[in-house]
C-alpha cells in the first residue's frame, strides 16, 4: 500500500464533519497512515490534499454546509481539482443533478452524474452484497458492500467511469463511479473495516499531488 | 462485474446498526403532523419520530398511550425524505409488526408509551426493521442489545424540559463503561453478574470502551446548550421531543439545536445560536412528578 505514495509526504485528507459517520472515515484514513482532518470550518479546507464527504443525511449535510459557509470553499476546491470521495450521502453531495431533490436541496456538484436518493427503498430494504470494484487490488476477493437507504447513479456523462454495479430487481444499477479526481460510492466502506476503497482514494490523492 | 444481492443479506446487524451510524451528529425530532415533519426536515433534522402526542401532552392528558394511527404515520412518511421512526409500546410486538409493515425506518420500543408487557420486551431479532431502545444504565442498555436493539438512547424524563435525568443517565452509562475498561479479566465475570448482562458483551465493552451500537440521548432536552452538554457527555446524537414544538418559535429553535449539536464543543457557536429563540417550553421539575408518573422508570 505504501509503495504508491512513498514519494509524497503523508497526505492530509479532510472529512466533512458537520453530520454523519465522519469518525469512521477518519479512523479508516488513520489506519492507512494518512493525516485525517475533521472539517467543520472554511479555514480547515485550505491545506488539504483530499476531502471525503461521509455518509449521513444529505438534506442535513447540505443545510449545515451552507449555514456554516462551507459550500463555496468546497465548490472552489472541487473546481480546482482537489480529489474528493463521497460515500452514500457524499455521492449525492458530489452529483451535479438529483432526480427527486427535497425542496431547495443543493449539492456541491462536480461529478457529471444524476443520482436518485433512497433508490433501493426504505431501511427494511437496506442490504449487503459482494461487488467487483474496478481498480481495487485482486487480493481480498470481492468487496462486501453495505447499502443503507442508498442512492444509485441514474445517468452519467461521457467522462465518468463506472467502477461497480449491482443487479437489483432484475436491473443493473451503477453504485460506484469515478471522474478524474472525483470518486463516489452508493455504499459505506467506512463501516465494514475493509479499507481497500479508502486505499484507492489515497492513491488518487497522491497521484494528484505529484 | 455484477452481483445479485443474496436475499439473506437484508437486515443484517451491519445494515441495522449502520443505519444508526448515518444519524450520528444529528437531531431526531418528535412530530405529530406532516406539517411539523416538514418543518423538522427544513431545520436540518436527520430523522423524525412520528407520534400521536408529544410526551408533554401525554403527561398532561394521561390515559393509556399507544402506537400512533397508521394514517398519520403514513402521511408523515409521504411528506419527508429523511428517515421516519415511530414508537411501539414496551413488549407490544404486534404494534412493532404494524410499524414494520408501514415501512417505518426505525422502531422505538418506548417507555413514553404505556407498557404492554411488564415482564418481557420485544424480541427485536425477529424484525427486519431496526430498533432503538431506552436505557438508564449500562446493564439495561446491554439487555436491550441482547434482545436485538441496534441503537440505544439514554432515557431522560420525557415531556418535562428538565434535562437532569438525561444527564444522570448519560453519566451513569459512560461511567459504567469507563469502570469496565479498568477491570482485570477475572473481575469481568462478577461485573457481568452485577450488570445482569451477558459476559461476552461485557468483555467486548471492557476491551473496546464503547457500546457496540450507537448511543443517542433523549428526554428533557429543550435548548441548544442542553443538546451540546449531552454531546459533550458522550452522546452521539440527540432526540428532542416536546422541546421544539412546545416552544415559542419551533423553526428557529429546531435549527439552533441542530447547529449546536454539530458544534457542541464550540461555546461561541452555541452562544450565537442561542440568541433570540423566544420562549423555551414551560418546564416541569422532575422532582415535582410523583414516582408512579415518571416515564424513565418504565422498562428494566
Amino acid at each position: 500500500m505504501a509503495i504508491g505514495w512513498a514519494a509524497m509526504s503523508t497526505p492530509s485528507i479532510g472529512v466533512l464533519a458537520v453530520q454523519g459517520d465522519f469518525r469512521e472515515h477518519l479512523a479508516a484514513l488513520t489506519r492507512l497512515g494518512a493525516e485525517a482532518v475533521s472539517v467543520r470550518r472554511p479555514s480547515e479546507i485550505d491545506s488539504l490534499d483530499g476531502l471525503i464527504l461521509p455518509g449521513g443525511e444529505s438534506t442535513t449535510i447540505d443545510r449545515l454546509s451552507r449555514v456554516f459557509d462551507l459550500r463555496e470553499p468546497i465548490q472552489t476546491a472541487i473546481a480546482g481539482g482537489l480529489p474528493v470521495y463521497g460515500s452514500c450521502a457524499g455521492m449525492i453531495m458530489l452529483a451535479d443533478t438529483i432526480v427527486d431533490p427535497h425542496r431547495g436541496q443543493q449539492t456541491f456538484g462536480g461529478l457529471d452524474i444524476t443520482v436518485r436518493r433512497n433508490a433501493f427503498g426504505r431501511q427494511v430494504s437496506s442490504f449487503e452484497s459482494d461487488l467487483e470494484v474496478n481498480g481495487l487490488p485482486e487480493e481480498g476477493g470481492p468487496y462486501r458492500a453495505v447499502f443503507i437507504r442508498a442512492p444509485w447513479v441514474e445517468q452519467l456523462g461521457d467522462d465518468v467511469e463506472t467502477l461497480a454495479t449491482v443487479d437489483y430487481d432484475g436491473e443493473t444499477r451503477i453504485v460506484a463511479v469515478r471522474q478524474d479526481n472525483l470518486m463516489a460510492t452508493s455504499f459505506h466502506p467506512e463501516i465494514t473495516g475493509d479499507d481497500r476503497i479508502h486505499e484507492h482514494f489515497i492513491s488518487i490523492v497522491t497521484a494528484a499531488a505529484r | 462485474m455484477t452481483t445479485t444481492p443474496n436475499p439473506a443479506s437484508v437486515a443484517t446487524d451491519r445494515v441495522k446498526r449502520g443505519m444508526a451510524d448515518m444519524l450520528k451528529g444529528g437531531v431526531i425530532m418528535d412530530v405529530v403532523t406532516a406539517e411539523q415533519a416538514k418543518i423538522a426536515q427544513d431545520a436540518g433534522a436527520v430523522a423524525v419520530m412520528a407520534l400521536e402526542r408529544v410526551p408533554a401532552d401525554i403527561r398532561a392528558q394521561g390515559g393509556v398511550s399507544r402506537m400512533s394511527d397508521p394514517d398519520m404515520i403514513q402521511s408523515i412518511i409521504e411528506s419527508v425524505s429523511i428517515p421516519v421512526m415511530a414508537k411501539a409500546r414496551i413488549g407490544h410486538f404486534v404494534e412493532a409488526q404494524v410499524l414494520q409493515s408501514l415501512g417505518v425506518d426505525y422502531i422505538d420500543e418506548s417507555e413514553v408509551l404505556t407498557p404492554a408487557d411488564y415482564t418481557n420486551h420485544i424480541d427485536k431479532w425477529a424484525f427486519d426493521a431496526p430498533f432503538v431502545c431506552g436505557a438508564t444504565n449500562l446493564g439495561e442498555a446491554l439487555r436491550r442489545i441482547t434482545e436485538g436493539a441496534a441503537m440505544i438512547r439514554s432515557k431522560g424524563e420525557a415531556g418535562t424540559g428538565d434535562v437532569s435525568n438525561a444527564t444522570t443517565h448519560m453519566r451513569t452509562i459512560a461511567g459504567e463503561i469507563r469502570r469496565l475498561t479498568s477491570l482485570s479479566h477475572d473481575e469481568l465475570y462478577v461485573a457481568a453478574k452485577e450488570l445482569q448482562a451477558p459476559y461476552e458483551l461485557v468483555a467486548e465493552i471492557a476491551r473496546t470502551g464503547v457500546l457496540p451500537v450507537v448511543l443517542f440521548t433523549a428526554g428533557g432536552i429543550a435548548t441548544p446548550a442542553d443538546a451540546a452538554m449531552m454531546m459533550q457527555l458522550g452522546a452521539q446524537g440527540v432526540f428532542v421531543g416536546s422541546g421544539i414544538f412546545k416552544s415559542g418559535n419551533p423553526e428557529q429553535r429546531a435549527a439552533a439545536i441542530v447547529k449546536a449539536t454539530t458544534f457542541y464543543d464550540d461555546p461561541d457557536t452555541i452562544a450565537q445560536v442561542s440568541r433570540g429563540l423566544g420562549e423555551a417550553m414551560v418546564g416541569i421539575n422532575v422532582d415535582d412528578i410523583p414516582q408512579p408518573h415518571r416515564l424513565a422508570e418504565r422498562g428494566w
